[in-house]
């Protein structure tokens, strides 16, 4: 990865900004030619696409119940099958993106929000408020991320917005420690002392120079935290903390075709087919990314 | 070494501490009255108050967290709302259910894990590398539990192979503990191929296969040893994935075990026991990691001085 590195003066301060374009341009590329990154991208792009276009696409309503065609196996009236309560799989599998999709981004964007100005206050300060921070940190680190989540419904109340913040928690301090880590690599560069030679205010220095600076390992996080948070979003749903019945979220609709596996496949096998491959999609992205910006840790 | 551990321990103290005081305020966190909850909505004033005076809820809160610590280091978790058993004696036959599965998964995801990871390494870019690679793409990205679902839909229900539920002999083992180390298995593969690898390419590898010494008495004795140091930090938080897979796991293949007992609970609103099993799971998550840390400092003695 290429740092921008400016001497002490104003003008090279002012290129800074040129050179961050090139930095990105760079790796862009490399991500893109990247083909298992590629690959994820158009995966997460159609899925949500069907998501947001389910109305249009989706064959059925997919609450609408028929008891007297529940249980079929795939035909051509029903692509994936019908469940226990007759309602069309497919319809069901393209609307449950619509729930845990958004769930899943929602409890990343909470985690980023928190994670990213706490990690950059602890690294750049030091001293008594990082110690702080890095305690809570290891604290929150002491628990299984799922029964960490399970523990906040459990006291919380079990609703979207409540899964969202849950996953959100186990998350934090993961980007909390990255930041820092960020953060104490840079601080004490060329570039920013030279920020500060000039009088430029801690707030520009840490979201000018800094935080740019170490993007791309959040970005990556970010990415791979996508896809470990839409598994635990079904996961809560599957154990009936998350969405509740009769909702089409593709962990609830796992958890209600359990019953019925022994007679209909299809009911637990394509809601699960579905999170597999968002989950792969966002790690696919995720490794790529992390090989287009950094080289050494290539995956495959 | 002693030193060194002492400080670890001593480390320990404030995480637990804190552990300690987040799993006490997680009754205190729910929105309104936590005795009416746990009662349930049909209940009548006075069961509410009587699981108000047995949860200790009329004293003030620094009071309640005095009695809670005092009976924590007594090794009291309470007692169970619904049975009135004591926390410890509830949860204690759950755990040991629990540590089989999960140490049984570790076993299986180190031993498999390793061994492809190493395999990988070795013939880095060949078709084998990528086909393992691939594998462990997916395993990282399949949901445990739906993987539990698809095996017992084929090795139970199909083939009748394996019983599909509950805990019992060997043949009980099986699909639960390949459906739980799945994920640690491919984080483990990934990290000793990635490990060894920049192992490989250090200069004292190459020295040593200057001098001539042929390459499996080089992976074995010079480049494994260092490869492994990170991979063991790897198995040590896996422990924390294998604690929140076993809930799933054993929702799945109706495993006495820890995590569905969390899940029945927390479905009773059965505080104490949420309360006890999520402590009990953060402690033993902490214990091992600092086993593992402290391995560490004997694998590796630089650690000890930094």
């Amino acid at each position: 990865m290429s740092e921008t590195r400016t001497g002490p003066s104003a003008t090279a301060l002012q290129a800074f900004g040129s050179g961050r374009m090139s930095r990105g341009r760079g790796p862009l590329k490399r991500v893109l030619r990247n083909r298992a990154a590629g690959v994820g991208a158009v995966i997460i792009l159609i899925i949500v696409l069907a998501a947001i276009l389910a109305p249009l696409i989706a064959p059925d309503n997919p609450y609408t119940q028929d008891l007297g065609a529940s249980l079929q196996g795939p035909s051509a009236s029903h692509l994936f099958g019908t469940d226990s309560l007759g309602r069309d799989v497919l319809s069901r599998v393209i609307y449950g993106g619509r729930i845990t999709i958004p769930v899943s981004m929602a409890a990343v964007i909470i985690a980023l929000l928190i994670g990213v100005p706490v990690g950059l206050a602890s690294g750049y300060r030091l001293g008594w408020t990082d110690s702080i921070i890095m305690r809570l940190t290891d604290i929150l680190l002491a628990f299984p991320s799922l029964l960490l989540a399970m523990a906040i419904m459990a006291s919380l109340g079990v609703h979207l917005w409540t899964i969202s913040v849950a996953i959100a928690v186990t998350s934090i301090p993961i980007y909390v420690r990255l930041v820092r880590g960020e953060v104490l690599r840079l601080r004490d560069r060329e570039f920013v002392e030279a920020a500060r030679c000039i009088g430029v205010d801690d707030r520009t220095i840490i979201f000018r120079h800094i935080l740019p600076n170490g993007l791309s390992p959040i970005i990556i996080q970010a990415s791979l935290n996508a896809a470990l948070a839409i598994l635990n979003v079904s996961a809560l749903s599957f154990i009936g903390l998350g969405a509740q019945p009769p909702s089409a979220e593709w962990g609830a609709m796992l958890a209600d075709g359990r019953s019925v596996m022994q007679v209909a496949w299809n009911v637990t096998t394509f809601p699960g087919i579905a999170i597999f491959l968002v989950v792969i999609a966002f790690n696919l992205v995720g490794d790529g990314l992390r090989d287009a910006y950094d080289p050494r840790s290539r995956s495959s | 070494m002693v030193a060194y551990t002492l400080r670890r321990i001593i480390m320990l103290v404030p995480i637990l501490f804190g552990v300690s005081v987040l799993v006490f305020m997680m009754l205190h966190l729910t929105p309104g009255d936590p005795a009416r909850l746990i009662a349930g909505p049909t209940a009548t004033p006075e069961q509410v108050d009587e699981i108000r005076t047995m949860l200790g809820l009329k004293e003030p809160l620094y009071e309640q967290y005095y009695h809670y610590m005092n009976r924590l280091v007594h090794g009291d978790l309470g007692q169970s709302v619904i049975t009135h058993d004591s926390v410890t004696s509830e949860l204690a036959p759950r755990f040991i259910a629990t540590a089989e599965l999960s140490g049984a998964a570790m076993v299986l995801a180190v031993i498999v894990g390793m061994t492809f990871g190493i395999i990988s390494a070795t013939r880095q870019y060949s078709i084998v590398d990528n086909v393992l690679s691939v594998l462990a793409l997916f395993g990282l990205s399949t949901p445990a539990y739906w993987l539990g679902l698809m095996l017992i839909l084929l090795f139970s229900l199909h083939f009748g192979w394996f019983p599909a539920a509950g805990r019992g002999g060997l043949s009980h083992f099986v699909l639960p503990t390949i459906t739980l180390s799945l994920f640690a298995m491919a984080t483990v593969a990934r990290m000793t191929r990635g490990s060894l690898l920049d192992v490989l390419n250090q200069d004292y590898v190459q020295a040593a296969r200057a001098k001539g010494l042929s390459e499996s008495f080089v992976l074995i004795r010079h480049a494994l040893k260092n490869a492994l140091i990170p991979v063991m930090t790897v198995v040590g938080l896996q422990v924390g994935q294998l604690l929140s897979g076993a809930v799933l796991t054993e929702t799945v293949f109706s495993w006495p075990g820890i995590g569905r007992f969390l899940v029945d609970s927390i479905e009773a609103r059965d505080f104490p026991i949420v309360q006890g099993g999520v402590l009990l799971t953060a402690v033993v998550f902490v214990v091992v990691n600092l086993i593992v840390d402290l391995l560490y400092g004997i694998v590796d003695p630089r650690i000890r001085y930094s």
